[in-house]
């Protein structure tokens, strides 16, 4: 804990708090198509859009239209990636001749990138080939978050609205998020991070000659490519030297800049954003941090725009930020304790040299807060309570900041809760931005708030009570089970990081995970869509004297201890059993 | 029906926007403005690529600086990290074994595998103490050997971001060149 860490997150504190209020309102004139920045630029691309997929934007939709459009686009654009991936060995920009994807791995990375979770059960440069990379998996980074801000705009409609049913039409939402905002954003990111160092190119993989050639075992292989067996039917191994260094490379920094500003978080390389060309630079790094935060945080800020009064934002924008700090406090701190089994301070496993603990701390923090999922340093490795934090964060339910469009959907769940139960507390019926919340609004906020947790436990649960689940874990003791705990988490909360040491690319993970990665989207965002729905009709009332203020400290405070209680209280015996043992356990100098 | 056929019209076009569109204009811009860097940052001698400045390369003999220990052996493709947890009996048996390797000083960083595998830095502290074994391989003078070392020590970015480290193949090319 330096000074100079310090400054670092002063600077990362202030340029998130100037984006955030500059972005917001750029947003807020985009969604309610008033006249801006881009509409003269990029104005008859929009209406070509339109045009090319035969849509009428200006027409407002019903809930259930809404939703039918959101699962139609999202379902049908996972079919075709399932597709593009086990037909890629025939398609064009493929020069390192990367074979067909199999079945479950392709079902797998299709549901996982339609759903924003970009959960890797492969690693890019050894599996995807540039087309698959560029036409199927950085199509739906675009797609995915477009369809979180499109909900979140609906639902932010159906609070504020007062123009009947409709809550906005899905084509225009989907279209206006991704030409003005994550495609103008991703362009200006890209360039910078090419700039650090990132590749960006259609190359074949290069070669470089070794400066010091080593000898290795290899495995041998007989004349048909086989390995050979000794007697023993052992393999037989022999000795090569090897010269030459294999450089991969390929058009990253584009879908790099796009997985982070989508909070996306699926890398181009297998090591995500610790691998040097997808993260060269400390300046790279920061920025990268921001990225993640950047529209989800703008989005609050819009929000408050929208329903016509900047504090309702705020105070949600402040429930966040405390969260933030709160978690990235605990981690840091965590992560320079002494660890008496291993007798270092500060482990540096899984860490890389130019972000030392600090930015690791931050981007791990950002990450798992923001459902991003991209990493930078391995939380596999990190210590019991630091990889506790990034837990924690993804079982909040995904609404520290969140992911985009998504984090304020789903906080705007828990305001209703926070709201409900106020009202309940003082005896009067609830309100939020002068309609009131009944019943039918209740059921589905609870419904979208628990159906992940159900995901996380139950998936848990059958995994670790059947062998295909703990075969395949690569620590024992607690932290395996905290490695089986963390892939539901991740999964259901749509995130898509990993204690990756867990081998997940296998049809149990494969299709149990896509299970539980739908159910974690849509199974919030139908729910989202609906109280959108039923909340547009509400008459507007002026607030009385009994109305329960949605502004201020004591509103922020509630919220806060409305998503801890939701969080802690369901996940704590979970916990327990993993991250929280394996602390005490390390303290008394136990391995496994 | 309708909701389908749009579905199907739009995901054409989003793919053209974004999945093509996209990243030829980052590719060109990114070509143009930075040709070197766009292609992985290579180290050309002699009309060879020898290697990139960003991704570390296996390095056993003493002769030279050592890059930080790789759980994937270095591999590029795929890269790799140990993911052992910390309270991992075979973490500590790894770390044992780097502490035989590089000695009972060796800073914590080379007792732990990197992130990616292929991290291309080591901190100062690494790389003092790994002075004296390089310059008595190579007969040159330590104080030679530390001058090398200090002008390929980076410190924080702008004087902000990140940490203070050394690039372990520039470095090594540079150890060479001085010979």
């Amino acid at each position: 804990m330096k000074p100079h860490d310090f400054l670092q997150l002063g600077i990362f504190l202030g340029a998130l708090l100037a984006l955030t209020s500059l972005l917001g309102s750029f947003m807020a004139r985009v969604f309610t198509g008033e006249r801006h920045l881009l509409t003269k630029p990029l104005g008859w691309l929009e209406r070509l859009i339109y045009r090319g997929s035969g849509v009428d934007a200006d027409k407002g939709m019903s809930w259930r239209g809404y939703a039918g459009a959101v699962l139609a686009f999202n379902v049908l654009g996972c079919a075709l990636l399932v597709l593009i991936q086990m037909t890629q060995a025939w398609l064009p920009l493929n020069p390192a001749a990367l074979p067909n994807v199999p079945l479950d791995l392709a079902v797998n990375t299709a549901v996982s990138f339609m759903t924003n979770t970009n959960w890797q059960a492969y690693s890019g440069e050894s599996t995807m080939s540039y087309f698959t990379q560029m036409a199927g998996l950085a199509v739906h980074n675009f797609t995915s978050a477009a369809t979180g801000i499109a909900v979140a705009l609906a639902l932010t409609r159906g609070l504020a609205g007062k123009h009947g049913s409709t809550i906005g039409n899905f084509w225009a939402d989907i279209t206006r998020s991704t030409l003005y905002v994550l495609m103008p954003l991703s362009i200006l990111f890209a360039v910078v991070l090419v700039g650090q160092g990132v590749v960006q190119n259609f190359r074949e993989y290069d070669k470089a000659e070794l400066l010091v050639p080593y000898k290795t075992q290899v495995a041998k292989l007989d004349a048909a490519g086989l390995p050979v067996k000794d007697a023993q039917g052992n393999a037989v191994t022999e000795e090569q030297t090897v010269t030459e260094q294999i450089i991969p490379q390929g058009p990253a920094a584009s879908q790099i800049a796009i997985k982070q500003l989508g909070t996306n978080g699926g890398g181009f390389f297998g090591v995500n954003a610790a691998h040097p060309f997808e993260n060269p630079t400390p300046l790279a790094n920061f920025l990268t941090i921001l990225a993640i935060f950047v529209i989800p945080s703008s989005l609050v800020n819009m929000y408050g725009r929208l329903v016509g009064d900047r504090r309702q934002g705020w105070s949600i924008w402040a429930a966040m930020a405390a969260l933030f700090l709160v978690g990235l406090a605990v981690m840091w701190w965590a992560e320079v304790q002494p660890n008496p089994v291993t007798g270092l301070t500060a482990s540096m496993e899984g860490k890389e040299t130019r972000f030392g603990v600090f930015n690791s701390v931050l981007f791990a923090t950002a990450t798992t807060d923001a459902s991003c999922g991209a990493v930078n340093s391995m939380h596999d490795s990190f210590s019991p309570l630091g990889g506790l934090v990034t837990i924690v964060n993804m079982m909040l339910g995904e609404v520290i900041f969140g992911g985009v469009g998504a984090g304020l959907y789903g906080i705007l769940l828990f305001v209703l809760l926070t709201v409900f139960i106020a009202g309940l507390m003082v005896g009067r019926t609830p309100e939020y931005l002068g309609k009131k919340i009944e019943a039918r609004e209740i059921k589905w906020a609870v419904v979208g708030l628990l159906a992940p947790c159900a995901c996380i436990l139950v998936g848990t649960a059958i995994a670790v009570s059947c062998a295909a689940g703990t075969a395949t874990i690569n620590n024992t003791g607690p932290h395996g089970f905290s490695e089986i705990l963390y892939a539901f988490t991740s999964a259901a909360a749509n995130n898509g990081s990993a204690f990756a040491g867990i081998g997940v690319n296998n049809p149990f993970y494969n299709y149990g995970l896509s299970i539980v990665m739908f159910l974690g989207r849509f199974a919030v965002i139908i729910p989202a869509l609906a109280i959108a729905g039923s909340m547009a009709v509400k008459k507007v009332s002026p607030p009385s004297t009994g109305t329960f203020p949605t502004t201020g400290a004591t509103f922020t405070f509630l919220l806060i201890a409305v998503i801890l209680i939701v969080g802690g209280l369901n996940f704590f015996p979970a916990l327990s059993l993993g991250p929280i043992i394996e602390h005490f356990l390390m303290l008394s100098g136990r391995s496994f | 029906m309708k909701t389908i056929l749009q579905s199907i019209r739009a995901l054409l076009v989003f793919t053209l926007l974004t999945g093509a569109l996209y990243p030829l204009i980052v590719t060109l811009i990114g070509r143009t403005a930075f040709a070197d860097k766009a292609n992985g940052s290579l180290i050309m001698a002699d009309g060879k690529t020898v290697g990139s400045t960003l991704l570390a390369q296996k390095t056993d003999s003493p002769r030279y600086f050592w890059p930080r220990p790789s759980a994937a052996d270095y591999a590029t493709v795929a890269s790799g990290a140990s993911n052992k947890g910390p309270t991992s009996a075979d973490l500590v048996k790894s770390i044992a074994e780097r502490r035989a390797k590089f000695g009972a000083d060796a800073p914590a960083e080379m007792l732990t595998a990197s992130g990616s595998g292929l991290d291309p830095h080591i901190s100062p502290a690494a790389a003092q103490q790994q002075i004296a074994r390089v310059a008595a391989e190579r007969k040159l003078p330590a104080g030679k050997i530390a001058a090398l070392v200090a002008a390929h020590t980076e410190g924080p970015q702008w004087g902000i971001f990140g940490e203070t480290r050394v690039n372990v193949l520039s470095l090594n090319l540079a150890l060479d060149a001085a010979q």
